[in-house]
């Protein structure tokens, strides 16, 4: 089969679908790759370089798979070869009237925005590889446009304070802008309606703030919009970061939704001037009131606010070869004979998730796919509601085990025939509830130390041994003597081992 | 004032001595003044009685060859047990221990025979009959503490199968016996002859010799924790008797202490595994049901000490849950660099110790110790249950039962009830094993093939040594 890729039609793109590195890998799967002529033009890829690693020129609508960055135009289209398949990113989510447009042709028509967020798929997923473009990008910008450094510094010409950078939603995007700020030396601070990126967020080396104590574990792998109640406190929040911190970076989008407003003009207005708001969130209408698509202004407040929507395309080169690469995964994932023949299969899930014209047939929307990244509710009820069964028994249990024994003890002792026997079972009996309360809450850790200097004392039959040895007797005096030296072995072993036990117990400094 | 007076006088500080010991050992801060009380405790014992001993033997024939069996021995045994207890491997701690138990057994028998060869000096015969019951007790308790002791040593060091021994109607055998044991004390005291009380006595020897070795030898090797601990009560239980015999306070106080704290060691034992505290005194507490049937677990999952250790470079938190395999491998050591490494990163690391994890009760913490593992991080297992679902990676080396979830999920199987440390809770387990074989319960282990659980199979110490080159 052959593979054409498109050159980008809309203005302003600056990316192309393939490079010349992913297409030496489409061409091991088998496919024949026609790049139209100029493609990598803005990527900086020549036409010569494309021909180098083994494709040609020409016309890319003859293809029977086309690769495309944006949709295609009404032209392309129409151009396209009956059968064909489309592979883009074609926002099937917004834009009704184009997925309406595709299910009226005999094309087969696959959205790289709409891989689920599984594992398996994270090889392919264009939003993961094109927000960390944007991520990073939005701190260059933000960079540029601010006048001062990131980074703290105390020079001969005096000190400098690092600049403090918020981070609006910690998702891919996020946690680039928070490495790449990260890295230039800035405060970097970054709040999440997730609070299980807290972790992810720290080790960026940021500082995760939490909107409230609510959890909210995200079942889908993006976040969702949130309650009223939230929405307050979150405001507060942010409009007591906004009079604080010199750059904001706002990424939240709710995948098929226009943007949350989060910065209203008010935080605008009480920022400092001078200061940066990158809103990567432009696209779907911004996250940041007074944000203008696609612009770069400057507020009354000399506050500068970029709503560019092409940041990903403002590092062109790295952004192909992402996306490219994107593209080849799938490829590999369709290619199972890597004989250059494509196969759709519906029963994968992340095939069917991406498909939305199968043959002319409509396919738009696909099931959901929940991701795993949430552990599922924990098994904790079983073994609590056990423990419940057991203790009343215990109870009651316990008084008549305490007063049999105090009366199997009396009845000992009013039959004991002589004052010595009743004074060994008083002091037996007196011992067996003094062994037993000095031992109460023993450290787990030193059961073993304890049982050893047990074992040790009781060598005391030592004691025992040595009365009987001098008695004359021959026989009692020769096993009082071997009893004597078993008994002394116990005894000093024991103590002994007890000892190197116990030396080797420390607290960590 | 005479050396009686001074010498009883000195049992009741040994006595107290002991006390402070054992109150001392239940808590890490006064656990070495502890182990002082103890030892000062035994010195006063041993030089009152050795005093009182030379000063009363005046008039006794042999006297020189007495005093020097009596100090050879007490020097030549300090000598032997001061060498065993610095050579012996902190892994091959249950085995001396063991070991030494069944000393304090043998003692317990020969002071008991020395009872019945001198005979009463009582005049009354009612009182000569408590003398004779009190010889055959000690002698009863001494040797089932020998015998159980030995068993255990042999089961602890593998020279003798660890699986229990099923002789059929065990039971009836254990309660046989002790059936017998009253029967034969009755008819020691009630007979005259001296040599036909011998004869009693040898046959009642030989059945508490028996006796001890059925009651360890049907227990498996996995409760030896249990076992040994109440191997420990029995030995104090053995000197007290002993101290009945020869009319001793001292023996007295210090067999009960002995023997009452290590019955309450034990039952916190076995309330740690869901057992009966009464099955395991009376022995024989073997796994009753069979394994339950074949089930598809589904397949295992692989990985390799590189991958652990890209985990490990991105948990934030991790726990170590470790099992008698650590301590077959030696891998405490490789085991503690690795802690202490993850910690150089910030990550936070703890243990989660099951409390019959290894062949000793606190087994896992003295190996830990002995590779100077700060103990603040080990934790036990009701400390660190409820931490599970916010740790990154756990870490389980050799354990296996501990960490069955099929405990607390499925009422059918064998260790149904036993509290375990639910480490699957936790985002990644990886499970250190040498194959895939069940464990001492022989209880398949559901965990292995969790979607979250991933096996590294090979000798622990070798697998974490890999993974430190990783790190």
């Amino acid at each position: 089969m052959i593979i054409g890729v498109l050159k980008e039609a809309q203005a302003g793109e600056t990316r192309v679908a393939a490079t010349p590195a992913t297409v030496a890998q489409l061409l091991k799967l088998g496919y024949d790759v026609v790049v139209e002529s100029g493609a990598g033009e803005l990527s900086s890829f020549a036409d010569e370089a494309y021909v180098e690693a083994g494709a040609s020129i020409g016309d890319p609508l003859t293809g029977d798979i086309v690769f495309g960055v944006n949709a295609p135009t009404q032209e392309q289209r129409d151009g396209l070869k009956a059968g064909a398949t489309l592979v883009a990113i074609l926002n099937a989510r917004l834009d009704a009237d184009l997925v309406a447009d595709l299910a009226a042709r005999p094309i087969t028509a696959l959205a790289m925005e709409t891989v689920p967020r599984i594992s398996r798929a994270q090889s392919l997923d264009v939003l993961s590889s094109m927000a960390n473009i944007a991520g990073y990008r939005a701190v260059v910008e933000a960079s540029h446009a601010f006048g001062r450094f990131f980074t703290g510094q105390v020079t001969a010409a005096g000190k400098v304070p690092p600049a403090k950078v918020l981070v609006v939603g910690a998702g891919v995007a996020g946690l680039a802008a928070i490495g790449a700020a990260g890295s230039l030396g800035a405060i970097v601070r970054a709040t999440d309606p997730r609070p299980e990126v807290a972790d992810q967020v720290k080790s960026l080396g940021g500082e995760y703030l939490s909107v409230s104590d609510d959890t909210e574990v995200s079942t889908t792998g993006y976040a969702k919009e949130m309650g009223d109640d939230y929405k307050a406190k979150e405001a507060a929040l942010y409009a007591q970061q906004a009079e604080d911190v010199d750059i904001i970076i706002t990424t939240a989008l709710i995948p098929g939704r226009p943007a949350p407003r989060i910065i209203t003009a008010e935080m605008v207005a009480s920022m400092k001037p001078g200061s940066v708001i990158v809103d990567m969130a432009a696209q779907n209408g911004g996250n940041v009131e007074g944000t203008v698509k696609g612009e770069k202004i400057l507020t009354d407040n000399g506050v500068t606010i970029i709503g560019y929507t092409d940041l990903a395309g403002r590092l062109p080169a790295q952004a192909s070869q992402l996306y490219g690469q994107n593209l080849v995964n799938l490829m590999k994932l369709m290619t199972p004979g890597k004989d250059g023949q494509l196969v759709l299969d519906f029963e994968d899930v992340v095939q069917r998730g991406i498909t939305v014209v199968r043959e002319g047939e409509l396919t738009w929307p696909p099931p959901e796919v929940a991701v795993s990244a949430a552990p599922a509710a924990a098994p904790a009820a079983a073994p609590a509601e056990k423990k419940e069964a057991k203790a009343p028994m215990a109870a009651g249990r316990k008084v008549g085990l305490v007063l049999g024994a105090i009366a199997l003890f009396w009845l000992l002792n009013a039959l004991a025939p002589t004052d010595e026997l009743r004074r060994h079972f008083t002091v037996l009996m007196l011992s067996i509830v003094i062994g037993y309360y000095v031992i109460g809450k023993v450290a787990h850790a030193l059961h073993t130390p304890l049982m050893s200097v047990t074992n040790a004392i009781s060598g005391v039959v030592v004691v025992g041994a040595l009365l009987t040895v001098a008695s004359g007797d021959t026989t009692v005096t020769v096993l009082s003597a071997i009893a004597i030296l078993l008994a002394s072995i116990n005894v000093f072993g024991g103590f002994a081992v007890t000892r190197r036990m116990l030396l080797m117990f420390s607290k960590g400094n | 004032m005479d050396i009686t007076t001074i010498t009883e006088a000195a049992y009741v500080v040994a006595a107290l001595l002991f006390i402070l010991s054992l109150a001392g050992l239940s808590k890490h801060e006064s656990a070495k003044n502890g182990l002082t009380y103890g030892m000062v405790g035994m010195a006063v014992a041993l030089v009152a009685t050795i005093v009182a001993v030379i000063d009363a033997s005046d008039y006794v024939d042999g006297r020189g060859l007495s005093i020097g069996l009596m100090l050879g021995g007490v020097v030549i045994g300090a000598l032997i047990g001061l060498w065993r207890a610095r050579i012996v491997e902190m892994t091959g701690m249950p085995e001396l221990i063991a070991l030494l138990h069944s000393f304090v057994g043998l003692a317990a028998v020969a002071i008991g025979w020395n009872g019945h060869v001198l005979g009463s000096h009582e005049s009354l015969n009612s009182l000569v009959n408590i003398h004779e019951a009190e010889v055959a007790i000690g002698i009863f308790i001494g040797a089932v503490t020998f015998t159980g002791s030995i068993v255990a040593n042999l089961k602890l060091s593998a020279r003798m199968k660890s699986a229990p021994l099923m002789l059929p109607g065990k039971n009836f055998i254990n309660l046989g016996s002790l059936v017998l044991f009253a029967v034969l004390t009755a008819v020691y005291v009630t007979v005259e002859d001296h040599d036909t009380q011998t004869i009693i006595l040898g046959a009642l020897t030989v059945l508490a010799l028996l006796l001890g070795w059925h009651l360890v030898a049907s227990i498996g090797g996995g409760d030896m924790p249990v076992v040994v601990s109440m191997l420990n009560s029995y030995s104090g239980w053995a000197a007290a008797a002993s101290g009945f015999l020869l009319n001793n306070d001292l023996l007295i106080v210090t067999g009960a202490l002995v023997g009452s704290s290590g019955a309450y060691l034990s039952y916190i034992m076995c309330k740690a595994m869901n057992r009966s505290f009464i099955s395991v005194i009376a022995g024989g507490f073997g796994i009753e049901a069979g394994p339950s049937a074949d089930v598809d677990y589904g397949d295992h999952r692989e990985i390799d000490a590189e991958g652990v250790a890209e985990l490990l470079k991105n948990a934030s938190s991790v726990v170590i849950t470790p099992g008698y395999g650590m301590a077959v491998a030696q891998a405490q050591y490789p085991v503690a660099s690795l802690t202490s490494q993850l910690r150089e990163r910030g990550i936070n690391v703890r243990f989660g110790i099951h409390p019959v994890a290894g062949r000793l009760p606190g087994h896992m913490n003295v190996l830990l110790a002995e590779a100077k593992v700060p103990y603040d991080v080990v934790l036990e297992m009701d400390e660190i249950n409820e931490d599970f679902p916010e740790t990154d990676v756990v870490l389980v080396i050799g354990a296996n039962d501990t960490v069955n979830p099929a405990a607390s999920e499925d009422p059918s199987s064998p260790i149904a009830g036993m509290p375990v440390l639910e480490v699957w809770n936790a985002k990644d387990v990886i499970v250190f094993k040498r194959s895939m074989a069940s464990g001492y319960a022989g209880v398949q282990n559901p965990l292995f093939f969790r979607d979250n659980s991933a096996m590294l199979f090979g000798d622990a110490k070798d697998r974490v040594e890999d993974i430190l080159r990783h790190l």
